[in-house]
């Protein structure tokens, strides 16, 4: 058998028993990182001498890291040209707790530039390609991770989602992708998206590692006045419990005109599953569901406009060669250095914070943004969990929307939702298209709630074959 | 025609925190460039702000102080623009709800009292610290992120003297609270200033310019008063005002425009999604007014009612914090707090103005003062030879009793030796006491004086004036 | 038509970001394109409503006065692409330029 198709509490309880090494496992990601990462393109920053020497001296499992978030003194630089050679001084949080769990850090993985995009194809380093079908994307904006976990290159790895940058490629790779309730990571050294969305979470091959993972990296964290104050559980041992007599919501609107029919039968199947598998499954509705990405472009593009201002070319990063003044200095240096998508979410967001226009989009977007939270309310009087369809297609071709950035837009609609009403969710497989695509499923839950997701992925993935597939590379 | 000035000030106040406003790099000055900052005060990329406490329980205080009212909900926004010296090219400050609005602060003039009312007060955190060289600039980020607070009158001040008394009885009560360290030199305290003329009786504004780069409280006045001429002479040759920023130069005594051209600025001011939003309940506000010390104003009517002091009188001695706990600890010792008033607010201070000593570094015990004032009641010293001694007492740190023992400065009351001094003064001025005798009355003034003169200022005054008329009398 | 390439060219140079004539073309149409898509907000009625800027309920979210140690100036300034005397340098200022 080989190794990298294991996952992390498999590969736990070897090294508990002495039955490997950690630097075996190592091993076995750098062979297949010289296997297939030409073809993938999954990694942003990967030193095999570094995650080998780190291998020997530490008796953990290694992990895989975006790019956008911060380890101290490593290159850190979001996928783009304008934090190009960035170390940053200082750790992230979420770092400092995988650190005490002896986590090997192996390094970085791609993404889509800043994490804005659905298909990692806006990264600087080039597209990363989805493990299941070289010609088609990942998923975005943790691609790279994504991918890696799903190819074999990693254990596991950290994402960041802010509209559906985890579950989206999770589900297009065919691998397990949760995104927490926001508060529940910390995001100091989380290089900021959008402030009010943005969560660090799990990617990782099956719902007990996003357990194991999901518990080592949450908590609150005084450094984040946005980080929750509330215990974090032993989730690998409470989902294990059953799911007889949940109360599952399946909202109309996630079934829309236009959406790939093998998609909708695969989740109408898991549907099926979970109703076998004691749960109550009954039609709902989230009445405001059409509006999450109005809304979620105007709030996310403002919360980054304002973020994304610090990459001026003073204290790190790029600066341009072309500079007379201090304003070419600001100009010409984000001119160079950001990407044409960054520099379209960077105006666009400019745009709805503008005296004039505030009113008309930042306000009234906040003001839509309650009713989407208002109709989860609701429905978590009823429920105690929503399933959902994570994306109303499979990974789609490389090139085929990137020059139509509002169809890319649209390919979030099933994940924007949960950030925009700050709930967590998760991505498990549910099937595959004719085409040997992955499809993912998608559960919501009550803030602070990860348990229940967590536990109605894990009935279902135990009852399914799914999870064990992997991509022939 | 004739015109009205129209000031609003901004003020903008470095809080007396030990740890700055958003993380735990200290506030000390004069440290090397770049040793007080971190990830969050350089405004790395994933660093986040946390407030300091203190710096809102301090802000609280000075809102308290100035008769503001406490918003129920404070938030942060960002206020978002370019410059080198903004870390994050945002800064974190307040727009629409900050922490406190509508306020006041009472002004004396002459013997009248004038209200200058304050529209908010909010916190932000400071920038760091530019230093131009010839053809390029360096930045220092030790100041970003030190808490500011920054309060903004309504434009309620009418010539630039107001500005100046405005800025002088803010800082008085700053001072009393101990907030800050309100040096405008060392830029814990700094001033902006919106300045506009209208024809009398007019409602509407007229277009108002802002001036900068003034480094203290006269500064502020003189530039006022530069802007306000500047501003009337082109009204009335028919030109009009252009709304911008100007510097003001100190070394020349005028405001200039600044040489770049201006941008109409659009801050994009949106809530801040790093911080949640505060309120102080009512059981903490409770315990920061218990906290306050007593302001100049109730102190001041306390004093014109327990001590009989005048409104002017008892305005200028709280108008320091420590001159008024001075004042009070004399008058717990010598029964006239008027006379220690006259004292205080005379030969004192002018002593203090001439060597520049604050209240504090004053070399002088209040039961040295009390013990000369009860000297001079005893007749033991003389009013005059009081002034010299009180020098003498600041300078040496000796006692009333000691310095007068030792240079024999008694006041003489002995008729003796007063009859011989007025006889000599009579004998030497034959053309004074001819002026007397011939009705001149003031001439008498002349020849006191000559006797005060003779005896070093010794002479008991009255007696000496009771003798001489009687020796001039009785001679005619 | 939501924005024009005037409004593009003037938001841009708020965000400082230089656009070449082919850039601020292909953008205008596109933020164009998405700004109308935006639009079906309007079919809302949210006079009424609250806005929502966060999610959590959390507040007094506070830190005590305590001085924590800062990073060495050289850390500060490491990764600046220019510096002097751990000094971050940028080109001269005038005035308040931008």
């Amino acid at each position: 058998m080989d190794l990298y198709n294991l996952t992390a509490h498999e590969l736990a309880s070897l090294l508990t028993k002495r039955e490997l090494l950690p630097i075996d496992i190592c091993n076995s990601n750098i062979d297949r990182i010289n296997g297939v990462e030409k073809s993938i393109n999954a990694l942003a920053h990967f030193d095999k001498g570094l995650a080998l020497e780190r291998s020997k001296a530490l008796n953990g499992l290694p992990i895989f890291i975006k790019d956008n978030i911060c380890v101290k003194d490593e290159l850190t630089t979001c996928s783009s040209k304008i934090l190009k050679g960035f170390k940053p001084p200082y750790s992230a949080t979420v770092i400092n707790k995988l650190t005490k769990e002896n986590s090997v850090l192996m390094g970085k993985t791609n993404m889509d530039e800043f994490a804005f995009g659905s298909s990692t194809e806006t990264s600087f380093y080039g597209p990363t390609r989805n493990p299941w079908d070289l010609d088609r994307i990942p998923g975005g904006s943790s691609g790279g991770s994504a991918a890696a976990v799903s190819a074999g290159e990693a254990v596991w790895a950290l994402g960041s989602d802010t509209g559906g940058s985890i579950r989206q490629p999770a589900g297009l790779c065919g691998v397990v992708g949760l995104k927490p309730t926001y508060g529940r990571v910390s995001r100091y050294g989380l290089i900021a998206f959008a402030s009010s969305l943005d969560q660090i979470g799990p990617i990782t091959r099956d719902v007990e590692d996003s357990a194991m993972l999901l518990k080592i990296i949450a908590g609150h964290d005084s450094m984040d006045s946005t980080s929750a104050d509330i215990p974090v559980p032993d989730y690998v041992s409470l989902i294990k419990k059953d799911i007889k007599g949940m109360r599952i919501g399946i909202p109309k609107e996630y079934f829309i005109e236009g959406m790939d029919k093998d998609v909708k039968a695969a989740v109408l199947e898991a549907i099926k599953k979970l109703e076998s598998l004691g749960a109550l499954c009954e039609d709902t509705s989230l009445p405001h569901t059409e509006y999450a990405v109005a809304v979620y472009y105007v709030v996310a593009t403002a919360e980054a406009s304002s973020n994304l201002a610090r990459f001026d070319g003073v204290q790190y990063g790029l600066r341009s060669e072309k500079i007379k003044s201090m304003i070419d200095m600001y100009k010409k240096t984000r001119q160079e250095g950001f990407g044409d998508e960054a520099k379209r979410r960077i105006i666009l967001g400019t745009f709805a914070l503008s005296s004039g226009y505030y009113d008309a989009y930042y306000l009234k977007a906040l003001k839509v943004r309650t009713l989407i939270k208002r109709d989860f309310d609701e429905a978590f009087k009823k429920f105690d969990a929503i399933v959902t369809p994570t994306s109303p297609t499979p990974a789609f071709k490389i090139g085929e929307k990137i020059s139509d950035p509002l169809t890319m837009y649209l390919s979030d609609i099933f994940t924007i939702s949960a950030n925009l009403a700050g709930i967590p969710g998760i991505s498990v497989p549910c099937g595959f298209t004719k085409n040997n695509l992955p499809i993912g499923l998608q559960v919501l839950g009550k803030p602070f709630d990860e348990e229940t997701i967590l536990r109605v992925a894990y009935n279902y993935e135990q009852n399914t074959e799914w999870h064990k597939k992997r991509p022939k590379l | 025609m004739s015109y009205e000035i129209v000031i609003g000030l901004e003020v903008h106040l470095q809080l007396n925190t030990k740890s700055k406003v958003f993380c735990g790099c200290s506030t000390d000055f004069g440290s090397e460039p770049n040793t007080q900052v971190c990830p969050v005060c350089l405004g790395f990329p994933g660093s986040l702000p946390v407030l300091n406490r203190r710096a809102l329980e301090l802000g609280a205080k000075v809102a308290i102080a100035l008769k503001c009212q406490i918003a129920k909900k404070i938030r942060f926004d960002r206020k978002n623009y370019f410059y080198p010296d903004l870390p994050k090219d945002y800064q974190i400050s307040q727009f629409n709800q900050p922490l406190a609005q509508r306020g006041n602060i009472a002004i004396i003039l002459g013997e009248k009292e004038k209200n200058i009312r304050v529209r908010r007060v909010h916190l932000e955190e400071d920038t760091g610290k530019l230093f131009h060289q010839k053809d390029s600039s360096l930045i220092d980020f030790n100041r970003s992120g030190m808490p500011l607070l920054e309060i903004v009158s309504e434009p309620d001040i009418s010539s630039p003297e107001e500005a100046y008394l405005y800025l002088t009885a803010l800082k008085s009560i700053l001072e009393y609270i101990d907030v800050s360290d309100c040096n405008m030199e060392e830029g814990s305290l700094r001033c902006d200033a919106n300045i506009s003329l209208r024809k009398k009786g007019e409602k509407e504004l007229g277009v108002k310019t802002e001036i900068k780069n003034m480094n203290s409280f006269r500064g502020v006045k003189l530039a006022l008063e530069y802007e306000a001429v500047r501003q009337k002479d082109v009204l009335e040759e028919g030109g009009k005002i252009r709304q911008e920023t100007r510097l003001y130069n100190p070394g020349k005594g005028v405001t200039e425009p600044m040489r770049s051209k201006e941008e109409a600025h659009d801050y994009r001011y949106f809530p801040e999604p790093d911080l949640a939003p505060f309120d102080f309940g009512e059981d903490i506000l409770k315990t920061i007014e218990k906290d306050m010390p007593e302001l100049p104003e109730p102190k001041k009517n306390r004093f014109i009612k327990d001590y009989g002091l005048s409104n002017y009188d008892a305005g200028v001695i709280v108008s320091d914090r420590e001159t008024a706990d001075y004042f009070e600890r004399c008058a717990k010792l010598y029964k006239n707090p008027k006379i220690i008033a006259n004292w205080l607010m005379g030969d004192i201070l002018a002593y203090m103005k001439e060597k520049s000593v604050h209240m504090r570094d004053l070399n002088l015990k209040p039961e040295r003062l009390s013990g000369m004032l009860k000297m001079i009641d005893s007749g033991a010293i003389t009013g005059k030879i009081a002034k010299t001694l009180l020098i003498e007492m600041i300078q040496t740190g000796r006692g009333p009793e000691d310095i007068v023992k030792e240079k024999g400065l008694e006041q003489i009351t002995d008729a003796d030796s007063l009859e011989i001094a007025i006889r000599e003064v009579i004998s030497e001025n034959p053309k004074s006491v001819e002026d007397f005798k011939g009705g001149k009355d003031s001439a008498i003034m002349f020849l006191m004086g000559k006797v005060m003169q003779k005896t070093k200022g010794r002479a008991n005054p009255n007696k000496a004036n009771e003798m001489l008329r009687k020796r001039l009398k009785g001679d005619a | 038509m939501a924005i024009n390439k005037d409004t593009v060219k003037y938001t841009a140079n708020l965000a400082r970001i230089e656009l070449s004539d082919k850039e601020l073309e292909h953008f205008t149409g596109q933020i164009d394109k998405i700004l109308g898509y935006v639009e079906k907000l309007n079919t809302l009625d949210v006079a009424h409503l609250e806005p929502t800027s966060h999610t959590l309920e959390l507040k007094n979210v506070y830190r005590e006065d305590v001085v924590k140690k800062s990073i060495p100036a050289e850390d500060a300034v490491k990764n600046a692409p220019s510096r002097e005397n751990n000094l971050f340098k940028v080109p001269k200022i005038i005035d308040t330029e931008g």
